[in-house]
């Protein structure tokens, strides 16, 4: 049986990428815009993870960046969130099209 | 003498005048702070005198030095010489005269004081400031009150004018910046201009920078062609502004085009003297035949300035020691003269609420004293002797003919031409609005000058005929100066 | 020695008139006001007598020879050691005799204007201008120093723009008064710069120092001023030349004496004073004061002088001979006069009996200010009488106005050059000095003096006699006392004034010149004189078609001269068309529109750009994302594949 190698993960993580970005460019709801930006982070951490394991393997760096991406992460989500809200109460609306007021 | 105090005090009034309660408590707080400004410009002319008198030669008198940037080399550095007493003296009149002019302005009073006493706040520290660094800042200060002055209180295209002005004043001050920072660098590492008047600076690089100084402080005092805010600028402001402008800040440019530019850089001075000569040649006759044409009492002035102070930039390129002289005292003169001329104008368009000349006449019959001063203000600008102007261009005339190649006779034939085009032109003006029949009979019914109106006439008057009578003193505090110049372009 | 405070209050007191009278005249000295000025000139006048009799009579001569002394000197602005403009008083027989005449002729103006101008409301101001000008005149007089002079010339220049636009209500007087300013200014241009390279090439501005370096043909200077030329002429002698200009602008010679008929718009007695005696004499003086610069260093300019003078004495006797109008016939009249002063210093020569022409030239300043001035003063009483200027609207004044017909007569006769009167003396010696020199300029003077005679009688005539009685039906009476005394005393100076043994104290080096009388030679002037005296009884002593019948068969000729040779209209073309259309407006419009226009474009330029990238942010966070990652490819794209 063959054992997943780095390039499987970094295969994995490249596909979580690009969907992350194809999902952020095309969808038009800002929460599932969050999602993506959410797959990204993942696909970044699962990178971390992959390179950590395979290259150096007695360090711990990856893996706290990892912790730290997570963390931030949420704290992202946490204040993307409370602005899509306000958004919502003042536009009525989560669509990313009716929120161009700031435009020049 | 303590030269802090020149700027304290209009700090001061500044800011006592932004905690006044009231538009009266506004004014006398301001007409207070300007005669302490004219006391403490009187006090440095005289404590000057005295200095000199006691055989004290050095070039900067009452020198102070605080630092500010230690590890920049950025100081306070402040001291005077003649030219700096004969500008500051220059401000303190203007602006007790514009603080008098002003006084039924009822729109935004306390912010339209507050901001007449920055500028002149700003002229104060550019002319005693010894640190290119500290001028710069200084000369900024200066700017943007103008801005605002036109835009809030003027009148006509005002958005538009202040735009003008502010952009280009702006763009002067980034040349400048950049020159400026061109000589910190090439010079060790100093903005001080008494520092860097003893460095030897490369010709190559002389001759890159001057153009950046002097064309970004031409901006400033409307060298031909960057002198197009003038016209604007002057037509739109309230007239306190059109009189700070054209009496103090266009100043501001001559003094720097002198102090920075040409003594700093006099190799690139010569390089570029027959350029400066052309340009302003240029200038003296354009503006004079320009004005002729113009059909509004401000755009007449603000044209006639762009040919006035066309002969100080003329004396200038000329570098000679008389010559320069001259151009200082045309600085002085035309300071006083045309802040006078635009005060003037302000009273008449005050009354009768116009600024075009065909739609007054006759004014001589209804406001006696404003009408004289008009024609005083007009005989100073026709060069006539026993005022100012008279004494500047002379002197300017005497110093450029001193040169004897063709071409710098030529350019001073040009220009002393416009001699004639300029009584051309103050004549109309004088015989279209001040004499002949009057045409609108409502002006019959027109108050001839209030007090506060008489006395900002009358301390301007004073100045121009001190000057004009009796020009020794003036002579005796410039000539001094432009020897100091004089010698560093000669390389002594 | 002169006494230094007695002659600086001459020019002072006028002064302190002006300044006492300018500044509270208006409601002070409401109606003392002519009598504070007339006082004060009265002393000034006496002062100036009496230096005049201590300077000829006790110390002015040292050894046989006026000299020149300069009793005070205040340096006023320094350019460089040596050159500074000083204001200091000369003290030598043109200055002192200068003296004289213009507070002697002030005063007079003084007195009668207190009748003239009674019940002006602007009678304080008119006295305070009065003592301006009085002022600004004496000063120049005394100057020691070309710049000092340029000072004063310019001073009497707006105090003449003051009296002139003195009306200032009539459009008329503030067009003449703003055309003489101008006029002279432009001719002050040609001075100042005549003084910048006089002043270069001797490296003073003092008169003296200048006179004395210029005259030495030795002298540094000199020699390379000789050599420096610019079009064919040397320095100094376009120098010399530009600053005759500045006279020539002043006294009104051809062509730059536009200004002077259009000055009569001004209140007659303004005119007797500026305009007959005093200020349009003054080119004649400065060349008088330079004259050995003249004369020694650039005789081609003085040539030229003499020319320009000839030609505008002869001009403006045309013209005068066909005028209506009774001031511009004085005015061109004087004008004719000038052109004699000047050309009698054109044919001078410096120094000795040659400098007949000098003597002869500053004599007959002298006697023209006396019935000139009279002259003037008698047309201001016929016109304060009848209320006209033309004419037309005068004639058979004889018998209501006695006095001035005979002051009037006694200047005509004056003016005509009749013996013995003043005229007579002081003329016969120009046509010497021109007879010994330039015989071509002699024949000019020579017909000049006929003309002379016949329009001066032509204008007798046609305000005494002609019509039989006067159509005017109020009569009040002639004139007050205060106008006709000032006619008794100059009349008195006009008939008596010419017996003055006048080369006995005035001449081009001070050495006392004998006064000659050749009876044979004065034959031809008087003669012509009489015929055209003659011509005028038979022309306008009665009323009758002579004249117009004359004018008619003339032709082309006598319209010319009454459209005075259209010099007038050559310049409004010049001024309006040219300066004004071809220059003035197009500086203007290039202003606004090219050097302003690319100042905009600027501006333009850079808003439009900014108009154009600013849709890029369109506020779409999907596309901004795209713009990003595409961004990101291009470098990664470039970093691998370009700088690997």
């Amino acid at each position: 049986m063959m054992q997943p190698g780095l390039y499987h993960i970094l295969f994995i993580s490249a596909a979580l990428f690009f969907i992350g970005v194809y999902g952020f460019l095309t969808r038009r709801n800002l929460i599932t815009m969050l999602m993506s930006i959410e797959l990204i982070l993942n696909s970044v951490n699962l990178n971390f993870i992959a390179f950590n394991k395979y290259l150096w393997p007695g360090k711990l760096d990856g893996l706290f960046f990892t912790l730290f991406i997570i963390a931030i992460a949420a704290a992202e989500a946490a204040v993307a969130i409370a602005i899509i809200i306000n958004l919502y109460r003042s536009h009525q609306s989560i669509d990313v099209e009716n929120a161009e007021d700031l435009k020049y | 003498m303590n030269l802090l105090l020149l700027i304290g005090a209009p700090l001061l009034t500044a800011v006592a005048v932004l905690f006044s309660r009231n538009k009266q408590q506004v004014r006398w707080i301001s007409l207070l702070g300007s005669i302490v400004q004219i006391i403490l410009a009187f006090a440095l002319l005289f404590a000057f005198r005295q200095e000199r008198a006691e055989n004290n030669s050095a070039q900067m008198l009452f020198e102070q030095n605080y630092k500010l940037f230690d590890s920049l080399n950025i100081n306070f550095h402040f001291g005077v010489d003649g030219i700096s007493v004969a500008m500051i003296l220059l401000t303190s009149l203007v602006v007790v005269a514009g603080v008098l002019v002003s006084w039924n302005v009822e729109k935004m009073t306390k912010e339209f004081y507050f901001l007449l006493l920055l500028l002149g706040l700003g002229a104060y520290g550019f002319f005693i400031s010894l640190d290119l660094f500290i001028l710069f800042f200084f000369l900024e200060i200066s700017v943007i009150p103008k801005y605002l002055l036109i835009g809030i209180w003027g009148s006509g295209k005002k958005e538009y004018s202040a735009n003008k002005l502010a952009l280009m004043l702006m763009g002067g001050s980034a040349l400048i910046l950049v020159g400026m920072l061109g000589l910190y660098f090439i010079a060790g590492h100093s903005f001080d201009i008494l520092a860097l008047s003893k460095t030897d600076i490369p010709v190559n690089i002389q001759n890159l920078l001057f153009p950046l100084l002097f064309v970004g402080f031409g901006v400033f005092t409307a060298l031909f062609p960057l002198h197009t805010w003038v016209p604007d600028g002057h037509s739109s402001a309230p007239t306190a502004g059109s009189m700070f402008l054209a009496g103090i800040s266009m100043k501001l440019g001559g003094y720097g085009c002198l102090r920075v530019a040409t003594y700093l850089l006099p190799e690139g001075a010569k390089e570029y003297a027959n350029i400066i000569i052309i340009l302003s040649a240029i200038a003296i006759l354009y503006g004079a035949f320009a004005t002729m044409m113009q059909k509004d009492l401000k755009y007449i002035n603000a044209y006639s300035s762009v040919s006035h102070v066309g002969f100080s930039l003329l004396g200038i390129g000329m570098l000679t020691q008389t010559a320069i002289t001259g151009a200082l005292m045309q600085m002085v003169s035309h300071g006083l003269m045309t802040a006078l001329f635009f005060a003037v104008i302000g009273m008449v368009y005050d009354r009768t609420h116009t600024r075009m000349t065909g739609e007054m006449g006759g004014l001589m019959k209804v406001m006696p004293f404003i009408s004289t001063v008009f024609f005083i203000v007009g005989l100073c600008s026709l060069g006539l002797p026993g005022f100012s102007g008279f004494v500047a261009e002379m002197t300017v005339f005497m110093g450029s003919w001193e040169n004897a190649d063709a071409f710098h006779r030529i350019a001073t034939i040009a220009a002393a031409m416009s001699i004639v085009v300029t009584a051309v032109y103050i004549l109309r003006a004088t015989g279209q609005t001040m004499m002949g029949a009057i045409k609108n009979e409502s002006h019959l019914q027109l108050k001839d000058a209030a007090w506060n109106e008489k006395l900002a006439a009358i301390i301007l008057v004073a100045g121009i005929l001190a000057i004009g009578i009796a020009p020794g003193w003036l002579n005796d505090l410039l000539r001094p100066a432009a020897e100091e110049i004089m010698n560093r372009i000669a390389g002594k | 020695m002169p006494n230094a405070t007695i002659i600086a209050l001459i020019p002072l007191l006028p002064l302190a008139g002006f300044l006492l009278l300018g500044l509270f005249g208006r409601k002070i000295f409401k109606n003392s006001s002519g009598l504070i000025g007339t006082a004060l000139l009265l002393t000034s006048t006496v002062l100036a007598l009496y230096t005049a009799y201590e300077y000829f009579f006790v110390y002015g001569k040292v050894d046989g020879v006026y000299q020149q002394f300069i009793p005070m000197k205040l340096t006023w602005l320094e350019f460089s050691p040596g050159v500074s403009i000083d204001m200091g008083m000369a003290v030598d027989s043109i200055s002192v005799m200068m003296l004289v005449v213009v507070t002697f002729v002030s005063l007079m103006v003084h007195i009668y204007s207190l009748g003239y101008m009674k019940g002006e409301e602007r009678f304080s101001t008119y006295y305070a201008f009065l003592g301006l000008f009085t002022f600004s005149m004496l000063g120049l007089v005394l100057s020691s120093n070309i710049f000092q002079i340029y000072i004063f010339w310019e001073l009497v220049g707006v105090s003449s723009f003051l009296l002139i636009g003195f009306y200032y209500d009539k459009p008329s007087a503030v067009a003449a008064s703003k055309k003489a300013f101008i006029v002279t200014r432009f001719a002050d241009l040609g001075f100042l710069v005549g003084i910048l390279i006089l002043s270069n090439s001797s490296g003073t501005l003092d008169f003296n120092t200048m006179i004395a370096t210029l005259t030495s043909p030795d002298s540094d200077a000199v020699k390379t001023a000789a050599t420096s030329s610019f079009l064919g002429a040397s320095a100094l002698t376009w120098g010399a030349a530009l600053v005759f200009i500045g006279g020539a602008g002043k006294s009104a010679m051809f062509p730059l004496h536009i200004w002077l008929p259009d000055a009569m718009e001004g209140p007659t007695p303004i005119s007797a004073l500026i305009h007959a005696a005093t200020m349009v004499v003054a080119g004649v003086y400065l060349v008088a004061r330079l004259f050995p610069i003249y004369a020694i260093t650039v005789p081609a300019v003085l040539e030229i002088i003499g020319w320009v003078g000839a030609i505008s004495a002869i001009i403006a006797a045309i013209i005068a001979c066909t005028q209506t109008d009774i001031k511009r016939v004085l005015a061109y009249s004087t004008m004719s006069q000038i052109g004699y002063m000047m050309f009698a210093l054109g044919v001078s020569k410096y120094g000795g009996e040659s400098g007949l022409g000098y003597t002869a030239s500053m004599f007959h300043l002298f006697t023209h200010a006396m019935f000139k001035a009279l002259l003037f003063l008698g047309a201001g009483a016929v016109i304060h009488y009848v209320h006209s200027n033309e004419m037309k609207d005068m004639g058979g004044l004889r018998k209501y106005m006695p006095i001035t017909h005979l002051t009037f007569l006694i200047a005509c006769l004056a003016i005509a050059g009749i013996p013995p009167f003043a005229g007579f003396f002081s003329k016969e010696e120009i046509l010497l000095a021109a007879y010994q020199n330039n015989t071509a300029i002699y024949w000019v003077a020579l017909i000049t003096s006929g003309l002379t005679a016949f329009y001066m009688f032509r204008l007798y005539f046609s305000i005494f006699w002609n019509k039989s009685h006067h159509t005017h039906g109020e009569s009040h009476g002639e004139g007050s006392f205060v106008m006709m005394l000032p006619l008794v005393l100059l009349g008195i100076g006009a008939a008596a004034a010419g017996f003055i043994p006048f080369g006995e104290f005035v001449s081009s080096d001070g050495n006392p010149l004998e006064s000659h009388f050749h009876l044979q030679f004065s034959i031809a002037p008087v003669a012509l004189g009489l015929a055209g005296i003659l011509a005028a009884l038979w022309l306008y002593a009665k009323q009758n078609d002579k004249p117009a019948k004359l004018a008619a068969s003339l032709g082309s000729l006598y319209k010319a001269a009454y459209h005075k040779f259209y010099i007038d209209d050559i310049y409004l073309f010049i001024t309006k068309r040219i300066l004004f259309n071809l220059v003035g407006r197009p500086a203007a419009w290039f202003d606004r529109n090219v050097v302003d226009g690319l100042i905009n474009l600027t501006g333009n330029t850079t808003q439009a750009v900014s108009e154009g990238i600013k849709k890029m942010q369109s506020g779409k966070v999907q596309q901004y994302a795209i713009y990003f990652l595409s961004g990101v490819i291009i470098l990664a794209a470039l970093f691998i594949y370009i700088w690997r």
